[in-house]
C-alpha cells in the first residue's frame, strides 16, 4: 500500500510539474513585457501622497525600450501636477491582448493603438468610450486637421486622440555617397528608374528593400503601394480603394502594383535580388546604405526608421527626399501613419489623463528626445530637435493631401492579412493578376 | 536583475505550490476518507481521486469545447446564426486549401521522420557504451520550447546575398561549397520542409527515449534465441524488434500526428504561414485574433478537434484490445 502510494504521488507531481511548465511560456508571452508603474514610484519619490482612490490609470499599448521611456518622460508632469499615477503594459500581440481583456471584461483604463483599424474594431464592440464630452473640441480642432479628427471617429463619435505621427512617404539616402558618385537627388518617378538604371550600369545596387517582419511580414510593401497609388491615381481612388468601393482587379490598383514591381521584383534593382527582399528583416534592411562601398543606395521607409540605422551613423550620414511625384497631376502626397489614444473604462483618471495627451506639453517633451512627430499643431517647431525632424513634422501637420497608411485602414483580414500574403506572393514571382484575384477575394469577404 | 529574480522566485513558488498542493489534495483526501465507515471506502476512493480532474476538465476542456462548438454556428462577433457558413468557408477558401495541405505534409513526414529516426537511434545506442549521453544530446531539444527553438532555428536559416558574409549556419555551409545562399524560409519549394525539420529536431528526442524504454524491455532470451537461430541483424529488428515494440511505436506516432495537426508556434514564429506555409492551427490563430472572425475560428477549431478524435480513438481501442490480452 505505502508503494502505491507513493507510486500515486509521484505520478501526481510529474504530472503537476509538466502542466506547470507547459503553461509557462504561455503565461511569459502575456504578462512579462510589463514595464510596472515607473511612474508611481516617481510619485513616491517626491513625497505626493497617491490617493487609493484616484491612483493609477493603466495604460496598454505597444511601446518597449526607448519608445517606453520617451513616454513615461512625457507622462511625467502630468503624474506630478495631479498625483497619478501610470502603470503602462507593453504587449506585441497588443489587439490579442487588448480583445481577450475586453471580453474578460477586464480592459485597461486607456490603450494607444497603432492602427485605426483596431479603434474601428474596438468601436463596434461598443468597449470604447466616446470622448466628445471628455475633451474641448473647439480646441481640439484647432490643433488638428480634420483629416486626423476624421480618423480617431467613428460612426460620428470621437474615440480617439492621436499622439505619435510618422511620415512615410520618404526614401533615405547617403548624401556622401551620392555626391561621390555625382548622383543628383530625383523629382519624378522618371528620374528616380533612370538614376537607378544608371546606379546598375556603374555597378551598384539602388535599392534597399526588406520585408521580413515576423508575423507581419509583407507590411513594408503595402507602404510602397499605397505611395504610388497616391500619386497615379489621387486621394480620392485611393479612399475608394481602401474603402473597396474599386476591386482588386482595377486597372488603377494594378498599375500600382506593376510599378513597384518594376523595382522590387528587378533582381538588379535590390540588394540580395529578391530574395533578399523577402528574407531581410525591415529593421535592417537600410544598413547596407552605409557599407563602404555601399551596399545600396536609396531606401524608402517611414520617419521612425533612423531608429534602426546602425550605431555609429550620424546625421551627417544621411537625408531624405520625398517619395518622388509619378503623374503630376497628382503631385507629392504625403502617406502616414501614427498611434492614437483611446479609452476603455471612464474613470476621472482615464478622462484626465486623456486630456493630458490632448494638450502640447507631452507631445513637446517627447519631440525634443528624438525619433517623434507629431501630428499636433499646436507643438512649438522648436521642440524638435534637428532641421530634418522638423521639416517632416511640418509636412505632416501642414500636407495638403494626406493619407493614412492604407492597410491599417482595411479590415484587418485584408490589411494585415491578404494584403501582406499577396505583396510577399507577388515579390516571389506569382503572376499579378493571380495575386489580385486572392485578395480581392478576402475583401469581398471581409467588407460588409 | 531584480525583475528576473523576481521571475525566478515566482517560477520556484508556481513549482512548489502546485506540486505541494496536489500532494496536499490527496493526503486530504485520504484523510476525509479516513473518517468514513470502512465498508464505504473503497467506493468514495476512486471518486475522491477523480473528482478534482473531473471538476477541472469539464471547466476548462468540455465547456470551453461545447462553447466553441456554438460559436462556430455564429457570424464574426458571435451575434447572429449563420448556420453552416464558417464550416463552408473552411472548407472551400484556398487558404484553408493550403493549411490542409501543410498539415498533411506535416503528418506525413514529421511522423515517418521522428519516428523513424527516434526508432534507428535507440535501436543503435542500445548497443553502445556512451548510451546515455548519446540520448541526452538528442533528448536536449524536448527541453526547449518550440518558441525557442524556432527562434534558434531563424538565425540557421538566415539569408544574405552571396557577396556578404552569411550568417545563418545553413547558407554558410551552402556558400562554403560554393553554392548560392537559399531563402530557406520564403522559397516554396523548400520553406515548408525547413518549418517540418524543426519540428522533426524537436520530437525525435521525444520518440527516441520512449522506443528506447520499449526496445530495453524486449527480454534478452528472445534476442538471443534469434541470433543463435542464425538470424541476421537486419532480420531481428524487423521481424523481432519491431513487432514487439509496436504498441509503443504506436502510441509515439499518435502523439507525433497529433502534434503535428496542432503545428504552430514553429510556423508562426518562422513565417506566419507566408508564401504557402499557412498550417490550420495558425489560420485559426489569425481569424481568431488578427481578424476577430470568432466564428471562423471556432469553425476551424471544431475541424481540427474532428481531425483528432478518429486519431485519439483508434490509439485508445488499441491500447484497452492490449489490455484485454494482458
Amino acid at each position: 500500500m505505502a508503494r502505491r502510494m507513493y507510486w500515486i504521488l509521484l505520478t501526481a507531481t510529474v504530472v503537476a510539474g509538466l502542466l506547470l511548465s507547459s503553461c509557462a511560456p504561455q503565461t511569459v508571452t502575456v504578462t512579462v513585457p510589463v514595464e510596472k508603474q515607473v511612474t508611481v514610484e516617481r510619485t513616491v519619490e517626491v513625497t505626493v501622497p497617491v490617493p487609493t482612490s484616484r491612483g493609477v490609470v493603466t495604460v496598454l499599448g505597444v511601446w518597449g525600450g526607448s519608445e517606453f521611456e520617451a513616454f513615461a518622460a512625457s507622462v511625467e508632469p502630468f503624474t506630478k501636477e495631479t498625483g497619478i499615477g501610470m502603470a503602462f503594459e507593453t504587449s506585441r500581440e497588443q489587439a490579442t491582448v487588448l480583445v481577450t481583456r475586453v471580453q474578460a471584461g477586464n480592459p485597461p483604463d486607456i490603450a494607444i493603438l497603432p492602427q485605426p483599424g483596431l479603434l474601428v474594431d474596438l468601436a463596434k464592440m461598443g468597449a470604447l468610450v466616446p470622448l466628445e464630452n471628455i475633451v474641448d473640441m473647439d480646441q481640439l480642432k484647432k490643433d488638428y486637421s480634420q483629416a486626423w479628427i476624421d480618423l480617431g471617429s467613428y460612426d460620428g463619435h470621437l474615440y480617439g486622440i492621436w499622439f505619435k505621427g510618422a511620415l512615410k512617404s520618404l526614401v533615405w539616402y547617403n548624401p556622401k555617397a551620392f555626391q561621390e558618385k555625382g548622383y543628383q537627388v530625383p523629382t519624378t518617378w522618371d528620374e528616380m528608374i533612370a538614376l537607378s538604371d544608371r546606379i546598375v550600369a556603374d555597378g551598384g545596387t539602388p535599392w534597399c528593400i526588406g520585408l521580413e517582419s515576423g508575423a507581419a511580414s509583407g507590411w513594408p510593401g503595402t507602404d510602397w503601394i499605397e505611395d504610388i497609388m497616391l500619386r497615379t491615381a489621387g486621394p480620392e481612388v485611393y479612399d475608394q480603394w481602401v474603402n473597396h468601393e474599386i476591386p482588386w482587379t482595377d486597372s488603377a490598383v494594378k498599375r500600382a502594383w506593376e510599378l513597384f514591381g518594376q523595382i522590387a521584383r528587378n533582381e538588379q534593382y535590390v540588394w540580395g535580388g529578391t530574395t533578399g527582399v523577402l528574407s531581410t528583416n525591415f529593421g535592417d534592411s537600410p544598413r547596407p546604405l552605409f557599407d563602404t562601398p555601399p551596399g545600396c543606395y536609396m531606401h524608402r521607409q517611414a520617419s521612425f526608421i533612423t531608429g534602426f540605422f546602425p550605431e555609429g551613423v550620424t546625421a551627417e550620414d544621411y537625408d531624405v527626399f520625398a517619395f518622388p511625384s509619378i503623374d503630376p497631376q497628382w503631385g507629392v502626397p504625403a502617406l502616414g501613419a501614427g498611434d492614437v489614444v483611446v479609452m476603455l473604462n471612464d474613470t476621472p483618471e482615464a478622462r484626465a489623463f486623456i486630456q493630458y495627451l490632448a494638450s502640447p506639453r507631452p507631445h513637446e517633451i517627447w519631440a525634443a528626445r528624438g525619433g517623434f512627430i507629431s501630428p499636433h499643431r499646436g507643438v512649438d517647431p522648436n521642440a524638435y530637435p534637428d532641421e530634418l525632424t522638423r521639416k517632416q513634422a511640418q509636412i505632416l501637420a501642414s500636407a495638403e493631401v494626406f493619407r493614412f497608411d492604407g492597410s491599417d485602414l482595411m479590415p484587418a483580414a485584408v490589411g494585415a492579412g491578404s494584403f501582406w500574403t499577396g505583396v510577399m506572393d507577388y515579390v516571389g514571382g506569382k503572376d499579378l493578376d493571380a495575386v489580385l484575384q486572392a485578395i480581392e477575394k478576402s475583401a469581398q469577404d471581409a467588407y460588409k | 536583475m531584480s525583475e528576473f529574480l523576481s521571475q525566478v522566485f515566482t517560477t520556484l513558488l508556481a513549482i512548489l505550490l502546485g506540486v505541494g498542493g496536489v500532494v496536499g489534495l490527496f493526503l486530504g483526501m485520504e484523510f476525509l476518507i479516513g473518517f468514513l465507515p470502512q465498508r464505504l471506502q473503497p467506493k468514495v476512493r476512486p471518486w475522491a481521486y477523480i473528482g478534482p480532474t473531473l471538476l477541472i476538465m469539464g471547466i476548462y476542456l468540455v465547456y470551453p469545447t461545447l462553447h466553441t462548438l456554438y460559436l462556430s454556428f455564429l457570424d464574426e462577433r458571435s451575434q447572429q446564426f449563420v448556420g453552416l457558413k464558417n464550416y463552408l468557408w473552411t472548407l472551400t477558401s484556398p487558404e484553408m486549401h493550403i493549411a490542409f495541405r501543410n498539415n498533411l505534409l506535416w503528418i506525413v513526414l514529421m511522423t515517418l521522420f521522428s519516428v523513424g529516426l527516434g526508432l534507428v537511434i535507440a535501436v543503435l545506442v542500445d548497443r553502445v557504451s556512451y548510451e546515455s549521453v548519446a540520448k541526452s544530446v538528442i533528448f536536449l531539444p524536448m527541453a526547449i520550447s518550440f518558441v525557442g527553438a524556432s527562434v534558434i532555428w531563424r538565425f540557421v536559416y538566415a539569408f544574405k546575398p552571396a557577396n556578404v558574409p552569411q550568417i545563418g549556419l545553413l547558407n554558410a555551409i551552402v556558400t562554403a561549397l560554393d553554392g548560392q545562399p537559399l531563402g530557406w524560409l520564403v522559397d516554396t519549394r523548400v520553406n515548408n520542409l525547413a518549418l517540418i525539420a524543426v519540428g522533426i529536431w524537436l520530437q525525435t528526442g521525444f520518440c527516441m527515449v520512449i522506443l528506447s524504454a520499449g526496445i530495453k524491455s524486449i527480454p534478452r532470451e528472445i534476442l538471443e534465441a534469434a541470433r543463435v537461430d542464425g538470424a541476421s541483424e537486419w532480420r531481428i529488428f524487423w521481424q523481432v524488434i519491431v513487432p514487439m515494440i509496436g504498441s509503443t511505436i504506436a502510441v509515439v506516432a499518435t502523439t507525433v500526428i497529433i502534434n503535428a495537426l496542432k503545428a504552430f508556434d514553429i510556423v508562426f514564429v518562422l513565417t506566419n504561414g507566408q508564401r504557402g506555409t499557412e498550417v490550420i492551427a495558425n489560420r485559426m490563430y489569425k481569424e481568431m485574433f488578427s481578424f476577430l472572425n470568432f466564428g471562423r475560428a471556432s469553425a476551424i477549431a471544431v475541424i481540427l478537434l474532428l481531425a483528432i478524435i478518429p486519431i485519439m480513438a483508434a490509439n485508445i481501442r488499441r491500447f484497452q484490445a492490449q489490455e484485454a490480452i494482458r
